[in-house]
């Protein structure tokens, strides 16, 4: 038999509708490949038995020809995502042995499909970082590495396990939550394909909350394909969320492979940063060419304040995780470090439970809450993010779509920005506007950079416009022909 | 703030001159739902410990607040019994401080736009007077549970039961002056409440708790600095507890001190008021509003709606008793304090003396109610046997006499009236030869007695007395007079 692992999750659904192998044969392929990867670190817990179970339970409706849209399908899931009875800690040491009683509602929804859990993927720690370096658990490796270089790399982030693991065959495909960035840089950075739907559009329940305001699922996958599956199965109203949104989910494949005729991409000039690498330009460039000769109307835009969004992302989300974290007191669940009195054990807890960069983001936002310093920082914040939105608005008038690059440069190596947090935030420049609108948005892989590392385009929606982002996203991967793959370095 | 003139019973006279106090009050009113406002665990009280406690009420990673439609309304409900305006876009804020019994590390609370703005109550003082206390806003917001520390000398325990329960915080102005204001206060502000059903407004379960802002200052001058009692429980304790601290702060500013804004909390055992934090101590509670939430939208329509199922209020019921019934206003005050009181008394008056049917409710029923430590709704004399009572003395089957005997009987039995009158025989004797059988008989035995009344005619009592003792009080009282007065030639006419 041929290496399982290599299909895609639409090859992998249809060749198991034929019965060309069984899930437990796939499930098995797939627990293979995450037991010989461990130098990538991409899982920090394997459900192996539980994925068995769940194989056999879709073999056994696979072979009477029922089964749901990802029957028998093996995933990783963002260990944001609570799992009944699994542990689940945001990879933060303050949730240690933390098994919900309950799982997410995303989750749920991909189990009541027929997907298989292969167990849960590591994450910079409560989703805070563009490296996935910030976990207790350590560092995710990058499969990729740079030509002749075996310098590890990061997989980006917080989605670093989600798109190493997909980028190394260790899922079919992923599960992933975007506050700032994280789905589609990860995605940009391991040459797979991720897409944060408009904000309400996946539940949040039972994912653990960084920026509520923010937080957005959404899956890492190798194609568009793939991704419009995924998603399809992952989105859909909860009335447990009070911030989703009841309208039907449409069938995202169904609008691969249509027309592009007619179709206006925008290109926000604003987009050209300073200091961006000429490489990065280029293969923007190259997009808009290949979206022009597919049969789109190029037209330029402006989001005039985009230069705000940075400022205003690392205001808002830090005021937001400041108060989402404060259940995180060693009370009721995970890590207690006593105390001589309850302040003292809070202090203790949370000072040994909190990694560096959890501790800066809660202080910053505690601080930019504070009486006195509210107006002048979290109040400006909220303005100018109703500019920021508005922006787009103004935007989508002239066109229906925009395509700018995922992320100003290629991947990086592990160490490199650890010390400078400033640059770290630079990642995220490109992707934070989408958060802060609640808009669509997709990397696609588009090219390798000069020292052979992938990078992405990024596709920008319309609220609820998920369609579009699919036909543009996969026009732009029928041009792009992006073939390139990691050399497997890491198989012990 | 009103501008009142300040009432001279009001002032507290000092070593310096008089004070004058200025009252405003923060309640707490537990909504009365089933289910808590962002969780559908139960809101009952009294259930083993942590039991009523949903994973949002527990704040497990990644659960989320729904607002509970019911609370919403019964806010507005609240907020229209209360004259108020009503917001129709209100917003959740969090309000965050850490503390074991906040598993959330946030109070889920309304802020700068609440569901209800002003509004004002009437309230009902001594003497008939009545006042008008302005209502600043009310907002929903969750409670949070309890801290038990007396169940081992080095750990406390959490009980989460209560966690996530609606309460109303009421905000009323600096409108009041005396502590007998603040009692009539939440004595009225409770009637209203329960009027609605929107809370039981009950003070020892926790469902109502005031916070009192106090301020001394010379009658009508500038506003002092306040001090904040926190959670009294009791009418009686906000009475004691204002006393106090109005008294202790007149002593500090006439010996020259100032006062010091803090949060202070009543020791009902010491009577007094001791200091909790000062204001420097106080928390940043960092506002903003919850990004889990949506602003909470109403429509007009449905405020239409519930003004329209309004049940009637307190202040609208006791002007329709007095002209429908014409009762005084001190009666129609104390039949209004609870709905069952006044729905109770309607029952009985209903087609009857109006008058007679209040004595007996607010005198005989309530008197024996209160020794019995019975409420309206314990009573054991029903409204109907109550009516039935009256329409035996209006109809003279018996005498008011025999009626409180028999009002004694009912209490005790439950019984009708007309049955424990004929099985007893107490039916009044109207018939006239029977009672000048009866005054013959006295006069024939009493003939001393006879010659002295034609001296004194204020000694017919005696004879009415001997009439009533021989016929078992059953005769009638102005046959009896009329007939003796005749026999005893004291009669005006002759």
């Amino acid at each position: 038999m041929t290496d399982l692992t290599k299909l895609t999750l639409a090859g992998a659904r249809d060749a198991l509708k034929k019965k060309e192998f069984t899930s437990l044969e796939l499930t098995d392929a797939y627990l293979g490949a995450i037991e010989a990867a461990t130098p990538l670190n991409t899982y920090v817990t394997v459900t192996a038995d539980q994925a068995r179970e769940m194989a056999k339970a879709s073999d056994l409706k696979l072979g009477k020809g029922q089964g749901g849209a990802l029957e028998g399908l093996p995933l990783g899931i963002k260990d944001l995502f609570a799992t009944k009875g699994v542990l689940t800690t945001a990879c933060s040491h303050i949730l240690d042995g933390f098994k919900p009683p309950y799982e997410s509602q995303v989750t749920q929804n991909l189990w009541h499909d027929g997907a298989v859990m292969l167990g849960k993927l590591n994450n910079d720690e409560f989703a805070m970082g563009s490296s996935n370096e910030t976990s207790f658990y350590g560092p995710v490796v990058n499969p990729w590495r740079r030509n002749g270089d075996t310098t590890k790399i990061v997989p980006g982030g917080s989605s670093g396990g989600s798109s190493a693991a997909v980028a190394a065959k260790l899922c079919l495909a992923a599960t992933a939550t975007d506050t700032g960035g994280s789905i589609r840089q990860p995605a940009a950075f391991t040459g797979t394909v991720g897409i944060k739907p408009t904000y309400g559009r996946c539940s949040r329940w039972g994912v653990v909350a960084f920026a509520s305001s923010l937080d957005q699922a959404g899956p890492i996958a190798r194609d568009v394909r793939d991704a419009a599956i995924m998603l399809r199965s992952m989105a859909g109203y909860d009335d447990k969320d009070s911030t989703s949104v009841d309208r039907p989910v449409p069938d995202y494949e169904a609008s691969l492979g249509q027309s592009l005729k007619g179709l206006r991409v925008g290109i926000p000039k604003e987009y050209r940063v300073d200091g961006m690498p000429a490489e990065i330009d280029a293969l923007w460039t190259r997009g808009i060419e290949w979206l022009k000769a597919a049969g789109a109307e190029i037209v330029d835009v402006s989001l005039p304040h985009t230069k705000y969004a940075l400022p205003t992302y690392y205001i808002v989300a830090p005021a937001e995780c400041s108060s989402n974290l404060a259940r995180y007191d060693g009370v009721r669940y995970g890590l207690r470090v006593p105390g001589k009195d309850i302040t003292d054990m809070y202090e203790k807890t949370r000072a040994a439970g909190f990694g560096t960069e959890v501790r800066r983001r809660v202080l910053i936002g505690t601080y930019v809450l504070s009486a006195g310093y509210y107006d002048a920082y979290y109040l400006k914040a909220q303005q100018v993010r109703t500019l920021i939105a508005r922006d787009f608005t103004e935007a989508y008038a002239k066109c229906d779509v925009l395509l700018t690059p995922t992320a100003p440069s290629a991947a990086f190596g592990i160490g490199e920005k650890t010390a400078d947090p400033l640059s770290m935030y630079l990642n995220d420049v490109f992707t934070v506007t989408v958060n802060l609108a609640g808009l669509p948005g997709i990397s696609v892989p588009a090219g390798l950079s000069s020292d052979g590392l992938p990078l992405g385009l990024q596709l920008i929606g319309k609220t609820f416009d998920e369609e579009t982002l699919f036909r543009v996203a996969y026009a732009l991967e029928e041009a792009a022909q992006f073939k390139a793959e990691p050399a497997v370095w890491w198989r012990s | 703030m009103r501008n009142r003139e300040p009432r001279n019973e009001d002032l507290i006279k000092g070593m310096t001159g008089d004070w004058e106090i200025v009252l405003g009050l923060e309640v707490h009113a537990q909504v009365t739902s089933n289910a808590k406002l962002f969780s559908g665990a139960s809101a009952a009280f009294g259930a083993e410990p942590n039991t009523q406690v949903s994973l949002v009420d527990a704040a497990l990673p990644g659960m989320l607040p729904v607002i509970n439609r019911y609370c919403v309304e019964q806010a507005v409900k609240t907020g229209l019994g209360l004259k108020a305006q009503i917001n129709l876009r209100s917003i959740f804020d969090r309000k965050n401080y850490f503390y074991p019994d906040l598993p959330q590390g946030y109070q889920i609370s309304q802020f700068k736009h609440p569901i209800v703005g002003e509004g004002e109550i009437v309230i009902d003082l001594a003497g008939g007077r009545s006042e008008i206390v302005g209502i600043e806003r009310l907002h929903l917001e969750q409670d949070a549970g309890k801290s038990i520390h007396d169940l081992g000398p080095s750990v406390s325990h959490v009980d989460l039961n209560r966690s996530g329960v609606a309460l109303m915080e009421i905000v009323s102005k600096p409108d009041m002056r005396s502590a007998d204001e603040a009692k009539a206060y939440v004595t009225k502000l409770r009637t209203i409440l329960r009027y609605l059903g929107t809370c039981d407004g009950n003070m020892e379960e926790g469902s109502l708790r005031a916070d009192v802002n106090v301020s001394v200052r010379r009658p009508g001058g500038p506003l002092g600095t306040r001090c904040e009692i926190k959670n009294v429980n009791s009418i009686r304790f906000i009475g004691q507890a204002i006393e106090y601290e109005a008294r202790r702060q007149i002593e500090i500013l006439e010996e020259g001190g100032k006062i010091n804004q803090e949060t202070r909390l009543f020791d009902p055992k010491a009577g007094e008021t001791r200091s909790m934090r000062s204001k420097e101590e106080a928390h940043d509670y960092r506002y903003f509003p919850d990004p889990d939430l949506l602003p909470l939208e109403i429509v007009q329509a449905d405020v239409d709606a519930i003004k329209a199922s309004l049940p009637e209020l307190p202040d609208d019921k006791k002007a329709r008793l007095i002209a429908e019934y014409g009762l005084s206003p001190y009666d129609a005050t104390v039949l209004v304090g609870e709905k069952a009181t006044a729905d109770f008394y309607e029952a009985v008056a209903k087609g009857r003396d109006a008058k007679l049917a209040s004595n007996w409710v607010t005198v005989e029923l309530f008197g024996a109610l209160n020794r019995e430590g019975h409420s309206i709704e314990t009573s054991p004399v029903s409204a109907e046997h109550l009516g039935k009572l009256i329409d035996l003395i209006s109809d003279n089957t018996i005498s008011g006499r025999i009626a409180k005997q028999i009002f004694e009987s009912m209490y005790k039995t439950g019984g009708d009236p007309a049955e424990i009158v004929e099985k007893e025989g107490l039916r009044q004797v109207t018939d006239t030869g029977a009672i000048e059988a009866a005054i013959d008989a006295v006069i024939a035995a009493n003939p001393d007695k006879v010659a002295q009344a034609k001296e004194k005619p204020s000694l017919a009592g005696w004879f009415v007395g001997q009439v009533m003792k021989s016929t078992s009080g059953k005769a009638n009282p102005q046959v009896v007079n009329e007939i003796l007065a005749r026999k005893l030639g004291l009669s005006s006419d002759g």
